[in-house]
């Protein structure tokens, strides 16, 4: 990436975030919901392009949550940076064991079984009386090195994490699609025993990419807990990961930037659906669902390339 | 000795309850290669037309037993006519398709049937108990269990039986193992592989509202019920090998008994045994327990 698009996307972070911070409460609340929602469908995203479609993005981004949750609750550590780099670590943690025995499975087979993972972790939360079952526990307000923001402006602080870790994480994640381990991504799904010809090891490639996953899933996740406050088992149900799916679907594979606009998008349209007709907005999910996988099959970002396609393209 | 038997007819009843709800679902991937997520909602849709019709029943004080009919003939009518709708109207234009799509389109298909269900009978809970109670318990080693329990396993029988004996019996049912084994050559040689389709679909979604109507009577209907069904399932034909049968029926047992087992010996792990067992078997036998194997694509 050169300097110039560097310093251009730096810029753009700091007008969404002013422009972030500037919104209605419930507005910006919704936003850094998006932005940590983005950050695990970006993971997604990452395995779709190598073909793989995970049912169970939402075990990492509750493991975040509750990693975030505990560490503020009952262990008293309110640091934003520490709480990141601990769910983080758990969840790489447990992805580079569950991956061992997932990244042998492919197509309907690694979806189903990634959902049972996540439906593994849910049925032991809703169990854990400590871990306050179905209903979760609250989560403290947190702080970044010494200062601490209090209530009213700590949301603001996540805001603004959240963004200028979409920044950073996307800015790597577009560095690493163009590396060769991300193009050979898409070697493994369009054919896997040519990448091994070639002397790749697609269970590497496979294996690298789940890791990188689950713990953008997990910030996505600790983003959601520190804004809401909040932590419940319902963030591992299927459900749950199937929102991050449909979001994947919504924005497509084509750039990074796909996930994250997809899921500003995703957060709009539920929450207008749910004010203009409470009782029926999953059906309006649904139809819109629908609608994008007969008309738009690649998602939404197909219409940027569609743009782009019609000016005169540079060779850059 | 009292606890084991307890263990093993909750987990019988159990079983035969996930079975008619997974032979739906297996049926249909087994022939289309789609997982039906809207399955679930199906299941939701004939436990809401068979419980309201059995309340509508009971309020005309026409004779008692014939309510079974009017539960069931209801879940049916209102399963086969939307799974019609579903196939017709929309399916047909997706085959083809990946089968990890299919699942996308089958779940937006149950979100727009979750909120249709809310539309049509709204929020409150139904009951349908009339027909639980008309059975009467039976006493039994100092144990007292509901009659409506045994008959369920008795159906779950009849289906299992009535699917073998239409799959491996009849004409029909030879065709549809042919669409099954290979579907270009099935249609190269005259077959309506379009119509093996739409009929296996509406079997699969009666089978799964008939399943909701016979669940109805035993607990509370209540929204958000399809959901939860869908995902034990998956792990039921998972565990059993997805398309297959046999496989659902060994999975249901299996998934019924450690189920049961754990309600009454740890109640901590219900939900987290079932996947952990499923989790286990999928380690050792990717394809399930009685699927056969795909050749690698190249």
């Amino acid at each position: 990436m050169k300097t110039r698009s560097l310093a251009l996307l730096f810029v753009f972070g700091l007008v969404v975030i002013a422009g972030g911070l500037l919104l209605p409460q419930w507005m910006s609340y919704l936003f850094t919901i998006a932005m940590g929602k983005g950050l695990v469908v970006l993971g997604l995203v990452l395995l779709m392009r190598a073909g793989l479609v995970s049912f169970g993005q939402g075990l990492y981004y509750c493991v975040g949550a509750y990693v975030a949750g505990m560490l503020t609750q009952f262990v008293g550590v309110t640091d934003i940076l520490v709480i990141m780099l601990a769910s983080v670590a758990v969840s790489v943690a447990i992805a580079a064991i569950i991956g061992l025995l997932l990244c042998r499975y492919r197509e309907i087979f690694f979806a189903m079984f990634s959902m049972a993972f996540s439906m593994i972790l849910y049925g032991l939360l809703v169990r854990n009386q400590f871990l306050g079952s179905t209903d979760g526990f609250n989560v403290a307000n947190p702080s970044l090195l010494g200062w601490t923001p209090g209530a009213e402006a700590s949301s603001d602080l996540v805001l603004i994490v959240a963004v200028f870790l979409v920044i950073v994480l996307g800015a790597v994640a577009w560095r690493y699609l163009k590396s060769l381990s991300g193009y050979a991504g898409e070697a493994v799904r369009e054919n896997e025993i040519r990448l091994e010809y070639l002397g790749g090891s697609v269970f590497r490639v496979v294996y690298v990419k789940y890791i990188i996953a689950a713990g953008l899933a997990a910030i996505g996740g600790t983003i959601t807990a520190l804004v809401s406050g909040h932590v419940d088992p319902e963030m591992a149900y299927w459900t749950t990961s199937g929102e991050f799916v449909f979001i994947a679907l919504m924005g497509g594979t084509a750039h990074v930037a796909a996930p994250i606009v997809a899921a500003v998008l995703f957060e709009a349209l539920r929450t207008y659906a749910f004010a203009v007709s409470p009782y029926t907005w999953q059906m309006i999910l649904g139809f819109a669902l629908l609608a994008i996988i007969l008309f738009m099959p690649s998602g939404l970002w197909s219409l940027v390339e569609r743009f782009q396609n019609k000016k005169a393209r540079k060779t850059s | 000795m009292k606890q084991l038997l307890a263990i093993l007819v909750d987990g019988s009843v159990y079983a035969s309850w996930l079975f008619i709800i997974s032979a739906g679902l297996t049926l249909i991937y087994g022939v289309m290669r789609i997982l039906n997520m809207s399955h679930g909602s199906f299941y939701a849709l004939g436990a809401y037309s068979g419980a309201a019709m059995v309340g509508w029943y009971f309020s005309t004080g026409s004779v008692p037993w014939f309510s079974f009919v009017a539960l069931i003939a209801a879940a049916l009518v209102a399963g086969i006519s939307v799974g019609l709708l579903v196939e017709r109207g929309l399916l047909r234009f997706m085959y083809g398709r990946d089968e990890v799509v299919m699942i996308l389109v089958t779940y937006g298909v149950l979100l727009i049937m979750e909120d249709a269900i809310k539309l049509i009978w709204g929020v409150e809970p139904y009951f349908a108990y009339q027909p639980y109670t008309l059975l009467g318990r039976t006493k039994f080693a100092g144990l007292s269990f509901a009659n409506y329990d045994f008959m369920l396993i008795g159906v779950s029988i009849l289906i299992g039986l009535a699917l073998w004996y239409g799959l491996n019996r009849t004409r029909n049912g030879k065709l549809l193992r042919v669409v099954i084994h290979d579907r270009e050559i099935a249609s190269a040689l005259g077959i309506n592989v379009a119509r093996i389709f739409t009929i296996t679909f509406l079997i699969g979604a009666g089978i799964g509202s008939l399943a909701g109507a016979l669940t109805a009577p035993g607990l509370s209907v209540v929204p958000g019920m399809g959901i939860e069904v869908i995902v034990l399932a998956f792990a039921v034909v998972v565990i059993g090998g997805l398309g297959s049968i046999t496989g659902a029926l060994v999975g249901a047992l299996i998934v019924g008994m450690s189920r049961a087992a754990a309600v009454h010996l740890y109640p901590d792990v219900e939900l987290f045994v079932i996947y952990a067992v499923m989790g286990l078997v999928l380690a050792f036998r990717p394809q399930g327990l009685f699927a056969v194997a795909n050749a690698r694509k190249i």
